[in-house]
This record gives structure tokens, sequence and C-alpha cells, in this order.
């Protein structure tokens, strides 16, 4: 059995919480989410990885209030999402691996939707929707419907929704998902980009490379629970292989029965 | 088993998935509804047959040497059937040819891409036949069991008329692809369908108003004009109707004509069927530049901009809107009944007002399903920072608004007849639209907007609720206009429907 997390050192806890999750839990057929605890820090890129199946999705949606847990709480910068869901999707993105695009509509007109829907005043909405288009290479089509969009570009236009209302928090499901090597970049690079800004990220990923080179946090999740987190030294750490992949360490965690979920920050 | 590569072989394989495409379409991919399913078709099997008996027994007795009028009415009911058999045959054929599924396999296969095609247009063809015939059943049935066997080489008929519309289809696709190109075919065959599966019963409401002031289309049909102008009882015009009419050599004739035809249409076009699968296939990647497009971004309400984005995708959608055209299509005969009567004074509103109320409640129960469940993005919409219930209402008024823009000109020049007819007639619709809404609202489920065709499969109550509800608001506003208090009757029913409909919603 791997061992505990290592507690938190005093400049990580003094940092503001972006989100807190306590004791959250799902149940489909069987446990999807079983009594998670997570904490993910203001300015901080945190990659949540798992098998299939760990929960992860589940997870994610719940904090995005697209799903309602059967227990729990959960505090987006600080608000309390499930008394008041409105305000905290306020200052939240939802980004999922299947673009939530319309296809009738332009890159320009689906920014437009969605400044309208966070309520962003129409001048500040329309400078940041410019700049996004451009930052994103999507100027050329910025007026096509997206009905003829490729995969990458699709995401890039649902990668822009999710950021033109400038939300202190992203939430990411598998990205960079059937993603060109291009694409995937370009994506990384304002996901680094937001987190620099003062901006919290987390995301689910199935590509360990990703969250070895990204995240300033690794969660590992398996069966619903959190079973490991910390950086990627914490982790080596803990299953007592310092010297290997992120890949190794991951294996070597999932593979051991699930026991003592990591403790709360 | 046969050969692989052989045409029994592909058959088969087109038969499996023609089956199992069936059955998810019946139990809405549910298969422990089968048993379900089984007792609902005997039922509605049973209930076509008492339905039929009401229509057509008084004509059993009718013989083979029959008078011009009998062959009139027989051909134009078969020609009025062929019409939507052709439209139905118009949309499998455009679905063959857009719909990737395995395309990319079979093309890419050592298969003979011409047998391929050969055995899919059979599968066309073997499906339209199949609805022809199951349609047509109770009534043949019927006509079997009170005037005699004689009647049932009316299947051959029908067989023959799914077989005359699949290669017609064929032909009419066929020639789009190469008058207009792959882009615009689909959506200009879309339309075709819907307005041949129209055009022919709103012709004959058109004459049947223009000759006697009604709106039966058989008034029409057994008009003086089309009986002195018909052809002679022994042209080969009528031979369809002398063999519904158990003349035996019609039959045959008929039957070896339209499978025939379809034979020739199979080998002339399974060839070039491929090409324009490719050329279909093509089409998802072409660039649409908006041509009008705000360079600026507008400052609106949340509730705005879902309402302006329902409108815009449904305005830049011409498929879904081929779609909806039937129902709007149906409304111009009673347009123009309104405008008859208007410019006569009749005050036959009477008649005008329930079919202006049931259309209403289907074009909601469409305009509704699109709004409601067929939302393209609904993790963005539900992640947004506005209340579920304000999303629910920003939809909701967005149908009505489309449905006020659709009436509205109709209860305007009613109201230059009389106001109360159109004060009722608003109401009715209206409240039909509602009711349309309130049921696709408690039977909401996640589904992508291009699945519009196949909303009814996934709720079969939603759809008989719908219908019955927009009914009961059509027979209530009927009532209502003509003054009476039995008004009320159906309109509890309507209530009624609606309260059963909550107590059984998933979403109660």
């Amino acid at each position: 059995m791997h061992a505990p997390a290592p507690a938190l050192d005093l400049s990580q806890a003094k940092r503001p919480i972006a989100l807190a999750v306590r004791g959250l839990a799902k149940r489909f057929d069987r446990p999807a989410v079983d009594a998670l605890d997570l904490t993910v820090y203001g300015g901080e890129f945190y990659a949540l990885v798992g098998p299939n199946g760990a929960g992860k999705t589940t997870t994610l949606r719940m904090v995005a209030g697209l799903l309602r847990p059967d227990a729990g709480s959960i505090a987006i910068d600080g608000i309390d999402a499930l008394a008041d869901p409105v305000a905290a999707k306020q200052i939240t993105a939802w980004l999922s691996d299947e673009p939530m695009i319309y296809d009738k509509l332009t890159p320009f007109e689906y920014l437009e939707f969605v400044a309208g829907l966070w309520r962003i005043e129409a001048q500040p909405a329309e400078a940041r929707a410019r700049e996004l288009i451009d930052w994103l290479g999507l100027e050329p089509h910025a007026h096509e419907r997206c009905e003829g969009f490729s995969r990458g570009m699709r995401q890039k236009v649902a990668l822009a929704g999710a950021l033109v209302h400038d939300p202190k928090l992203i939430i990411l499901d598998e990205p960079l998902t059937g993603l060109d090597a291009g694409s995937a970049r370009v994506v990384k690079n304002v996901l680094r980009q937001r987190v620099a800004a003062g901006g919290t990220v987390i995301m689910t990923t199935h590509i360990l490379e990703v969250a070895e080179r990204m995240a300033d946090r690794i969660g590992v999740i398996a069966s619903g629970r959190l079973i490991a987190e910390g950086t990627l030294e914490e982790l080596h750490r803990q299953t007592g292989k310092t010297a290997a992949s992120l890949e190794d360490t991951f294996l070597t965690l999932i593979a051991e029965p699930v026991a003592q979920p990591v403790a709360a920050a | 088993m046969s050969r692989p590569d052989t045409l029994a072989w592909l058959a088969g394989h087109e038969l499996r998935l023609g089956w199992r495409d069936w059955v998810a379409l019946m139990t809405a991919g549910h298969r422990n509804r089968a048993r379900t399913v089984a007792i609902a078709l005997i039922v509605f099997a049973a209930f076509m047959h008492v339905f039929a008996y009401w229509i057509v027994a008084g004509y059993a007795d009718a013989n083979v040497a029959s008078d011009t009028a009998m062959l009139v009415g027989v051909t134009g009911t078969l020609m009025l059937s062929w019409s939507l058999l052709l439209s139905q045959a118009m949309e499998s054929v455009t679905r063959a040819f857009y719909t990737r599924s395995d395309l990319d396999l079979i093309l890419t296969s050592p298969v003979s891409v011409r047998k391929v095609f050969a055995v899919r247009m059979s599968r066309i063809a073997g499906a339209s036949v199949m609805v022809a015939v199951l349609l047509a059943a109770p009534f043949i049935n019927v006509l079997a069991m009170r005037g005699g066997s004689r009647w049932l080489g009316a299947f051959g008929v029908v067989a023959a008329m799914g077989a005359v519309a699949t290669a017609a289809a064929l032909a009419l696709t066929i020639a789009l692809f190469r008058l207009v190109g792959a882009k615009r075919t689909r959506l200009i065959a879309q339309i075709v369908a819907a307005v041949i599966g129209a055009a022919f019963v709103i012709g004959l409401q058109i004459a049947a108003i223009f000759s006697s002031g009604s709106i039966s289309r058989f008034a029409a049909l057994q008009s003086d004009w089309m009986l002195a102008h018909a052809p002679d009882t022994g042209s080969a015009f009528w031979w369809p109707a002398h063999a519904v009419l158990g003349d035996p050599r019609a039959l045959v004739a008929v039957v070896a004509l339209g499978f025939a035809v379809l034979g020739i249409a199979i080998a002339v076009f399974s060839g070039r069927f491929g090409d324009h699968a490719l050329a279909a296939a093509g089409v998802s990647n072409t660039v649409v530049r908006q041509r009008r497009w705000s360079r600026f971004f507008r400052r609106r309400s949340a509730s705005r901009v879902l309402r302006q984005k329902e409108w815009t995708l449904l305005g830049r959608d011409p498929w879904l809107i081929s779609q909806t055209l039937m129902q709007i299509l149906y409304l111009l005969p009673p347009a123009l009944l309104l405008w008859v009567t208007f410019r006569n004074g009749a005050g036959s509103y009477v008649v005008l007002i329930p079919v202006v109320v049931m259309a209403a409640g289907q074009l909601a129960g469409g305009l509704a399903w699109l709004s409601i469940s067929g939302e393209d993005a609904p993790d963005l919409v539900a992640s947004a920072p506005i209340a579920a219930g304000r999303i629910l209402q920003a939809k909701i008024e967005a149908v009505i608004g489309m449905i006020a823009l659709v009436f509205a000109p109709i209860v305007a020049v009613l109201a230059f007849d009389s106001l109360f007819a159109a004060l009722v007639a608003a109401l009715g619709i209206l409240t039909a639209a509602a009711s349309a809404t309130l049921i696709q609202i408690c039977f909401r489920t996640q589904a992508k907007r291009s699945q519009f065709r196949r909303r009814q499969t996934s709720s079969r109550i939603a759809t008989f609720a719908e219908a019955f509800s927009s009914i009961a608001w059509a027979a209530t506003s009927a009532l209502a206009a003509a003054g009476t208090w039995i008004a009320l009757g159906p309109a509890l029913i309507a209530i009624g429907i609606l309260a059963g409909v909550r107590m059984i919603s998933p979403r109660a």
C-alpha cells in the first residue's frame, strides 16, 4: 500500500482556495463518486487522472453544476455552488471533450451568444471575443458557420466560448481528445497563459504526459475516491519510484486496492 | 449461409440491419419494451380495422365493370396514397445518400459498388412496399371480409405502387444530383418530398373550395367537370383501379409493370449511386460563409439571447424548415377557404378554426421538441449562470413567438369577418400550442436537432398525447365558435390528457 499524501506546506495552505469539494458522492447503478474531498488553489493547474470509469467526469460535471450530487458540498471561490448555483456558474467555465457549439452559428455569433448567457457587457465581451478569435487563429473563419469546421477548430471555438466571460475557474474534461498536435499546443498555451494570469484550471486527461508537463498538482482518482494527490515528485515518493515516469507511478497507484482516500487540505 | 460478396449475402446483411433498425424505431432502443410494443401494435391494428370499416365498408360491393365515378374515386385515392409513398421514398433515398454510417467501409471494400447499391436500393423499395401494404391492409382486409377475396388483389396494386414510388424517387433524386449538385440536393429533395406529400391533397382541396365551397378533396374528384374530362373506362389509365376492384388481368399487368419499372431503375442507377454518395460525403466539409452578420455584439438579456438563438438556428436550417413545411403547407387550403368565405361573406369559419388550431398544436409540438429537447449544446446552456426555469421560459417564448408569427395573419383576416371567431381562434391556437409545448416539456430528452425526424420514437405517449390534445382543442374551438356550451366537453378531455401526461411524465 502506498504512503498517505504528505501534509501541504504552509505556503500552499495560505493560497486562496478556488475549489473546495467535501464528501462529494454520486451513485448511478453503483457509486460513481464516493465521499470525495478535493481542494484546488487559486492560480493552480490541477490535473485529475484515473482509469476509465473512475469518476473523473462525474466529479467535474457536479462541480460545473451539470449534475446534482447525492451528498457533499462544493464551494467555488467561497460560493456554495449547491446553494447558489447561478453565482457559482458566473465565475466558472466548462469545456468537455465534445465541443458544445452550434453548427449554424459562426464563431463570432457563438461568442456573442455565450457572452449574452453570462450577461457580459457587449463592448468588453466583443473586445475579448476578437482577442480570442485572433489568439486561437480563428480570424479567417470568424464569419463562417461552424458546420464545416474540423474537430480542432470546433474545440478552439468552444475554448474561446469558455474564456470569453473571463472565468476564475475553468473546468475541462479531456479537452485534448482527438486534437492534432498543432491544435493541442494552442489549447495548452492558452491554458498556461490563463494560469499565469491568475486563473485556475482543473482538467481531466488520459494523456499522462500532459498532466506531467502542465499540472502544478495531480490528483489520482479510482473507484470514485481520490487515492493520491500532489506534485509529480510527491506522487513518485508515495510509490517509492523516484526515477519513474508518471505513467509508471500512475499504474502502480491504480493497481493497489483503494484504501485510505487522501485527506482534504 | 451464402458466400460473401454475393447479392444474397449482401441482401441478408441489409435485411438484418433493416430489421434491427425497425425494432429500435419501435422500441426506442429499449429491447425490454418489445412485448409492450407488440401489444400496442395489435391494439393499433384492431383500431385501424374498425376505422377502415367505418370508411370503406360501404364500397365492398363495388363491381369490376364500374362506372367512371367509381374509377375516378378509386384512382384519386390511389394517386393520393402514391404521392405520400413517393414523398417517403424520396426521404429514404436522400437519407441513404447523406447518412455516413457504413458508407466508408463499403466504398473502401473490394465489393462491387454496383452490387452493394443495387441491394441498398432494393432495401429502400422493400421498406416502401412494406409500409404501403401495412397501411393499406386494414382497408383491404375489411373490403375482402365484406365483399369477397377479389379485393385481396389490391395488395398487389399497393405493392406495385410502392415499387414505382421508389423508382420515381431514385430517378428524381439522381436527377437533382445532376442538376443542382450534391450540396443543394439534400435540401431541395427534402422540400420536394414535403411538397409532393402535401401537393396532391392540397390541390384537390383547393379545387373543391373553388368548385363547391367545401374543403373535402372528394368533392373535387366527383365534380361534373372531372367526370366529363375523365378518360374512357376502357383506358389503360384505369388499370390500377380495375385491379383494385378485382380484375385479374389488370392486376397482373399493374404488378408486372410496377416491379419492371423498379428493376430498370435499380439497374440504371445503382452504378451512379456510389459516385453520388461520395459527392454527398464531401458536403459536410463545405464552408458556408454567413452573408449577413453583425459586426458588433449587441446588448441583450440572457432570455433574449436564448430566444434569438432558437430563431436563428431554425431560420438557417432549411432541412428543419422543410420538415415543418408539411404542417404549414396544410394551412394553405383553410387560408384559401377563409379568403373565399370572407369574399362571399358566408361565415364558414367554423370549418376553418379547428384546422388552424390543430395545425398550431402540431407545429408547436415540433418546434418545442427542437427548442427544448434538440439543444445541440445542452452543457453550455446548463452551465450558464441562469436559473433553469428562466432557460425553459425563454425557450417556450421562442416557440410561442414562432407560432404567433405563422398564425397571426390568419387570425387577423378572420377578425375582419368576425371578431368573436378571431378571438376564439387565437385562444385555440395559443392553448393548443401551449399544450403541445407542455407535453414536450414533460417528456423532454436530450437529442441532436438532426434527430428531429425520429422525435416520435423517443416517447410514443408524448406523440399520441400531442395529437389527441390538439384534436380536443380543435373541437373545443370549433364548438366555441359555433356558440355552444358543448365546447366544455372536449376542453375537459384536453385538460384530462394534460393532467394524465403530467402524472406519468418521467419528470414528475
